[in-house]
């Protein structure tokens, strides 16, 4: 299991374990889901959310170019994270004062990945499964096992 | 007269669209490495080091350079001794349809209201104009939203000046921060009326070297020295490298009004021309 504890803002981290993608449709669903009480279709527990859409996989690769997406527009959705159990959120951008703050108080990180490297960041994803909400086409749920995904901390739970 | 048909104009911009969500232009690459060599910080290195290895991958792998290969924008010159065999908004979006699908680009296209996806990344924007001689040009631009979104409009008063204008724009990239990915480009549009400037803006990122009117170069050099030192570098996680260039395109606007739009263009500033 990743420790997560010493990372600290501005630390260059290479990544290596699962991460969910997740955007814009997919943390509405999931928020829609949980409100009426039913269960989420993937267990997040340990995992980053990665907030991604790649293109299309082209036959004999793994999985697209898949760079981040502007983070803040899933800010709203915080206080779900803990709920899922993960480590983490990897994106671009800045985020809101509540992020910050529920990164303190839950212990969770933020992590920020170059936006517009999705070529070089396809090469160090390793295996790539869709996992649900495959209807939102590039933003379903994929479940990807990344090695050495480069990541810098920008948001850190130290006291 | 030049017959040119549909089939040709798909054809080249199905390939021209190719061409600019793989391959970064020349330009835009060595600023990058201009930057780097700059930079003395980690954290910038780092990110400037990935977005150049990123461009390698993706002229060399066939991998897009970034997932968001957007909505695309064409600029066509139409010489008005060219005869076409066909519609031209049909013939654009026919090749934008055959890239997208072809080339395993990323469909971002949706209704604005219903936000169901049109899945083919159709349509285009399309802007036209007439021109001398027989020739067809046209500009291709696929475009991201991250960098979209923070366009900036105001219709600012005359006596505001060069100040004026300046420190809008300046607060339009300081608000953006981080996320439209800088390094940017910056297009502006200055003059006109309230379209014209935004059209201006868009069209001056196709440049890729300075204004041909000294003052208009002068202000172009001025506003990216400023921007550099607001410190946002690279991703917004700061640095000395936040503007790779500033383009300016003017016109003629009524003695009472002084529009002036801001259009930001990431890093992965892709515009590729074909003539036929
Ligand atoms: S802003 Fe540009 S580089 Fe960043 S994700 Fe969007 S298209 Fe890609």
């Amino acid at each position: 299991m990743i420790d997560t504890s010493t990372w600290r803002k501005g630390d260059v981290i290479n990544l290596t374990g699962v991460v969910y993608t997740a955007r814009d449709a997919a943390h509405k669903r999931m928020q829609e889901m949980l409100e009426r009480g039913e269960e989420l279709p993937v267990d997040f527990k340990g995992a980053f959310i990665y907030y991604a859409g790649p293109t299309p996989t082209k036959p004999g690769q793994v999985v697209g170019s898949i760079g981040p997406t502007t983070s803040c527009r899933m800010d709203k959705f915080i206080e779900m994270m803990p709920k899922l159990g993960i480590k983490g959120m990897i994106g671009k951008g800045p985020r809101s004062e509540s992020v910050e703050k529920a990164c303190k108080k839950y212990g969770l990180v933020y992590c920020v990945a170059t936006g517009g490297a999705g070529a070089l960041l396809s090469k160090r994803v390793k295996k790539c499964e869709e996992v649900a909400f495959q209807d939102l086409g590039c933003e379903s749920i994929k479940r990807l096992e990344v090695d050495n995904f480069p990541i810098i901390v920008a948001i850190d739970f130290a006291k | 007269m030049k017959n040119i048909t549909t089939q040709e104009i798909s054809e080249k911009v199905s390939l021209a669209l190719y061409e600019a969500c793989h391959n970064l232009n020349s330009c835009t690459l060595n600023l990058l490495k201009e930057a780097h060599s700059n930079e003395e910080d980690i954290t910038p290195r780092t990110i400037l080091d990935q977005l150049l290895e990123n461009a390698q991958i993706a002229r060399k792998e066939g991998i897009p350079m970034c997932q968001d290969t957007g909505i695309v924008t064409a600029f066509v010159k139409i010489g008005r001794d060219v005869h076409l065999e066909g519609d031209i908004h049909d013939a654009i979006n026919e090749g934008v349809r055959d890239a997208y699908e072809k080339y395993y680009l990323r469909k971002s296209v949706a209704d604005p209201i219903t936000r169901l996806n049109t899945k083919n990344n159709t349509p285009a924007i399309i802007h036209i104009d007439i021109v001398e001689g027989d020739n067809l040009s046209i500009t291709l631009a696929p475009k991201g939203a991250g960098s979209e979104n923070m366009s900036r409009l105001a219709m600012l008063n005359p006596t505001d000046g060069i100040e004026g204008i300046k420190e809008f724009i300046l607060k339009a990239v300081k608000e953006a921060g981080g996320r439209p990915c800088p390094p940017i480009f910056l297009g502006v549009g200055i003059g006109g009326n309230f379209e014209k400037s935004a059209e201006m803006a868009k069209e001056a990122l196709m440049r890729l070297n300075p204004s041909s009117d000294p003052t208009i170069a002068k202000l172009e050099a001025e506003l990216k020295d400023e921007i550099n030192k607001t410190g946002i570098g690279p991703m917004g996680l700061g640095g000395k490298t936040t503007c790779l260039g500033v383009f300016i395109n003017t016109f003629p606007c009524h003695i009472a009004s002084l529009p002036v739009a801001v259009n930001i263009q990431c890093h992965a500033n892709r515009h590729v021309e074909v003539v036929l």
